[in-house]
């Protein structure tokens, strides 16, 4: 079976989890077997894995006819994709776009990001789709995430090919209820012209029928999973930590509830002292939340590390004794998967999807900051608990694998057909 | 006859390194050196030397008549020691000239006197040591960090026999007053207080190369001139600002260095004199009392003291480092008490400052960081480590004092097992005498015999001063672990 994907981000050029679960979908579909997948990201940097899909940028497909030689396409695109495409693709030119700002190839420059002008690039990406869409072969459509329903929806549109998209966030959850019209509308748009809609939670599944007024019927959920880490990663060497390390890891956002969890710390500083909490990332909040730790008179003990990426994210794990996320909203919330594949315990709250799935971490409502320092309390304090919650977490996100996501994706293209 | 009391502060801190979460109980050194020798290298080239060969010149070349004060932190002197040697001969050499006073301040450049009165008195203390060390004299006037003062901060620095001290002229304190007077303090009325004339300091500091300034181009002449007309009854011109002014803010091309020299020239001609802080204290008469209940000082539009205390984020900082003061002070390592002074410097905080608009300018300029917030975090990661180096030496369950009884009982024991000793000798020398025949006098068997005890032990081992010596660690070690233990 054929499909092709619309998705924003790849790794390993990831800006937030969407990436990361976009690809381990592909993946995990490809282990299945019997898949042909293309993917479309705005902007591929050449190093992306290609053995499970073929990737396509946004900004190396031409809208626009341009006279080039073979060499110069590949000098310019040789990186990220085989010329021949570029002059296929080329072929399938079908309007006449030269009104648009285009380069010497014809293509438009995407940032591949979120940028202010994000609006501009989710259409140009669209106007990019129907180029692809023409020619490429595929069986079904498969969107992911708000930014490229229009892309998929013009597909459909050119193809008349099954239509699905894969909701992995909404904007009720980003905004805490504060919708901004506009992407809620192209959210909408989407799951009306989808043939089916797919969702990474319970949680989510019910957003979109309730807030958005979807037919049950059309919407299923598919959890995700999570890739098993390389060794490296597993063995990584970290300096040792003499005092317990309790660890936020995330965008320091409303929605990710970070004042939960420095209330939660000051409460548990209050009966223990060797413990250190950290807040790993970046975010509109951060400097009320430095603000927030200062005013709880916790500083000494409440650290704040700024945005990590890469190894650093696996460094800060490794030195933890906790992982909390003590999200508002989340769809589903890869990172306590990833905690617990590197052995931490966490506590996670019961409004993010990822609660639905877990059975060995501890869940709180988001707002009950006793709940969240008794648990802390509790796994630092108690060996038994520590020991239980690590073994028994990593047995049980190990078994939390992609192809079982990938398997119920397939079922759902097979009845689309 | 009016006077004018010149003096500079020569401050640098030394500045942190980005200290990381995982730096935490495993990386014990703070300091960026690299940064810390750059700059001060730099501005020595730029700045203090040349500064300090003008002074010198001017006052050899007028005949001693020209006298100038310095007030230099403890840590800006250890860096010069380490990067900038030369300076310290300099310095030297000014304080051979007699015309030359040094002031008393607090070692670490801190904010201790508004915080922890103990370790503002023994800072201070400090410093005069170093400075009477380094250039034989001993300060007599105390000028506060950042000339921060207020009726409190009086009394602690008169009951400490300081007959002066430096402070802001600031508006609000002063009302309809001028600052061109000698002031003493209300609460210690034996305190003389002189004024900073902020108008003609800052005339130098910030607008002298100002071609915007309606006054541009300052020239000695026209400066002098501004004093000397002044009313006859105003008779002291405090003159304060950072040595940085001459050569560093207002640079060698701005020809700051020409119109300094040219100002004892003018000031002559004019019947105008150079004094000391303490020739002033000494020699003139306090025509007011002075009240300041909230502290002053010479910073921002507002000068108070929210550049260094001003938000949350300066509160906790400043209080979590003094929260462990009385320990630091109980302890001895050394590395522990170095670092506890570096990191006491105002400028740490000042860093964390959120005030915006002019004053924020000011901020950010001198900052080596991209916000007060990274400021806060950076610091607050080196004290956390700091504390738990604190408290591995005395654990925190422990309260103050409790640990200062203790600690008080180890020191007795050592007084008390020297006394011990020293009775056992004597008595040997006793035991000795009556083996050789001679009768032991009364007087010290007398003396001797309420400690039975100790007399009894050595009296089995004959070398009775070594079993003593050996006991003397043990015992202590034993009441250390009790301490710990507890």
């Amino acid at each position: 079976m054929k499909a092709l994907m619309f998705g924003w981000e790849f790794p390993p050029h990831i800006l937030g989890g969407l990436g990361t679960a976009s690809f381990g979908l592909t993946k995990g579909m490809a282990q299945c077997g019997d898949m042909d997948i293309t993917f479309v990201i705005p902007k591929p940097w050449g190093d992306e894995p290609k053995d499970f899909a073929r990737i396509i940028g946004a900004n190396s497909t031409p809208i626009a006819w341009r006279d080039v030689s073979t060499d110069y396409v590949e000098s310019r695109l040789g990186k990220v994709m085989d010329p021949q495409l570029y002059f296929d693709l080329r072929d399938h030119i079908y309007s006449d776009f030269n009104y648009m700002n285009t380069n010497d190839l014809g293509c438009i420059e995407f940032s591949g990001r979120y940028p202010d002008n994000l609006l501009e690039e989710i259409n140009n990406y669209s106007i990019v789709a129907g180029v692809i869409a023409r020619t490429v072969d595929f069986d079904v459509i498969h969107s992911h995430d708000w930014l490229t329903y229009p892309a998929g929806i013009h597909a459909k549109q050119v193809t008349g090919k099954p239509f699905v998209i894969h909701v992995h966030a909404t904007d009720f959850d980003r905004s805490r209820g504060n919708v901004n019209p506009t992407v809620f509308n192209i959210e909408r748009d989407g799951m009306l012209h989808a043939d089916h809609i797919i969702t990474v939670s319970n949680l989510t599944r019910q957003t979109v029928i309730e807030k958005y007024g979807i037919p049950a019927e059309k919407v299923t959920t598919v959890h995700n999973a999570v890739e098993p880490l390389s060794e490296e990663l597993l063995n990584l060497e970290v300096p040792e930590k003499h005092e317990k390390v309790v660890t936020f890891l995330g965008r320091i956002t409303m929605q990710k509830g970070p004042e939960y969890f420095v209330e939660a710390a000051w409460q548990v500083l209050q009966k223990v002292h060797n413990v250190q909490f950290v807040m790993a990332g970046s975010g509109d909040m951060m400097e009320k939340m430095i603000r927030l730790a200062a005013r709880r008179h916790i500083a000494d003990r409440f650290h704040f590390t700024g945005f990590l990426k890469g190894k650093q994210v696996y460094e800060m794990l490794k030195a933890s004794d906790v992982y909390i996320m003590p999200s508002v909203s989340e769809p589903f919330g890869i990172s306590p998967l990833e905690a617990m594949q590197m052995g931490v315990p966490s506590i996670i709250s019961k409004q993010s999807g990822c609660a639905e799935i877990l059975d060995n971490v501890i869940k709180v409502d988001y707002w009950d900051t006793n709940a969240i320092a008794d648990a802390i309390y509790s796994i630092i304090q108690y060996p038994a608990m520590y020991k239980h919650l690590r073994e028994q977490g990593l047995d049980e996100v190990n078994r939390i694998t992609w192809d079982k996501a990938g398997a119920k994706v397939i079922n759902i293209y097979k009845q689309l057909m | 006859m009016k006077a004018i009391c010149l003096y500079f502060q020569i401050h640098q801190p030394f500045r942190l390194k980005n200290y990381r979460f995982f730096d935490i109980g495993n990386d014990h050194y703070y300091y960026d050196d690299f940064a810390n020798d750059d700059i001060i290298t730099r501005i020595a080239e730029r700045s203090y030397m040349p500064a300090a060969r003008t002074l010198l010149e001017m006052i050899r070349d007028n005949g001693k008549k020209f006298k100038v004060a310095f007030s230099i932190s403890g840590t800006a002197l250890e860096q010069f020691e380490q990067y900038v040697p030369e300076f310290i001969d300099v310095l030297k050499e000014l304080a051979s000239t007699g015309c030359v006073e040094f002031l008393s301040e607090t070692y670490a450049h801190s904010l201790s006197s508004l915080v922890d009165p103990d370790e503002f008195i023994e800072q201070v203390q400090v410093h005069d040591e170093k400075i009477e060390q380094m250039f034989g004299q001993k300060p007599k006037v105390f000028r506060n960090t950042e000339l921060i003062y207020n009726d409190d901060i009086a009394a602690m620095v008169a009951s400490m026999g300081f007959k002066g001290a430096i402070t802001e002229g600031a508006k609000h304190i002063l009302g309809w007053k001028s600052p061109n007077y000698l002031y003493k303090s209300a609460a210690a009325p034996k305190l003389k207080l002189l004024l900073k004339n902020s108008k003609l300091s800052d005339d130098i500091s910030f607008r002298f190369s100002n071609p915007d300034w309606a006054a541009y181009p300052l020239t000695a002449d026209k400066y002098i001139g501004w004093i000397s007309n002044l009313p006859e009854e105003e008779q002291l011109i405090n003159l304060f600002m950072n040595f940085e002014t001459l050569g560093e803010l207002q640079p060698r091309e701005t020809g700051i260095f020409e119109f300094m020299k040219a100002l004892p020239r003018f000031a002559m001609e004019n019947g105008i004199l150079f004094m000391t802080p303490s020739e002033v204290v000494s020699k003139m008469r306090a025509v007011g009392e002075l009240s300041v209940l909230h502290p002053i000082s010479w910073a921002d539009e507002a000068r108070d003291t929210s550049a260094w205390m001003g938000n949350i984020m300066q509160d906790e900082a400043v209080h979590k480092l003094y929260s462990v003061g009385e320990r630091v002070r109980m302890c001895d390592d050394r590395r522990l008490k170095q670092d506890w002074y570096y990191l006491q410097a105002s400028d740490h905080f000042f860093y964390m400052s959120t005030k915006h608009a002019d004053d924020g300018s000011v901020h950010s300029h001198y900052s080596p960081y991209d916000s007060p917030y990274a400021a806060f975090t950076n610091y607050m990661n080196v004290l956390s480590d700091f504390m738990t180096r604190v408290e591995e030496q005395y654990p925190s369950e422990i309260g103050n004092e409790e640990l200062n009884s203790l600690l008080l009982t180890i020191r007795n024991q050592e007084k008390e097992i020297e006394a011990l000793n020293r009775e056992v000798t004597l008595l040997h020398t006793n035991i000795d005498k009556d083996l050789t025949g001679d009768f032991a006098p009364v007087a010290a068997e007398v003396k001797a015999e309420p400690e039975a005890e100790p007399e009894k032990k050595p009296a089995k081992k004959a070398p009775a001063k070594k079993a003593a010596t050996k006991k003397a660690p043990s015992k202590k070690a034993t009441a250390k672990k009790t301490a710990a233990k507890k």
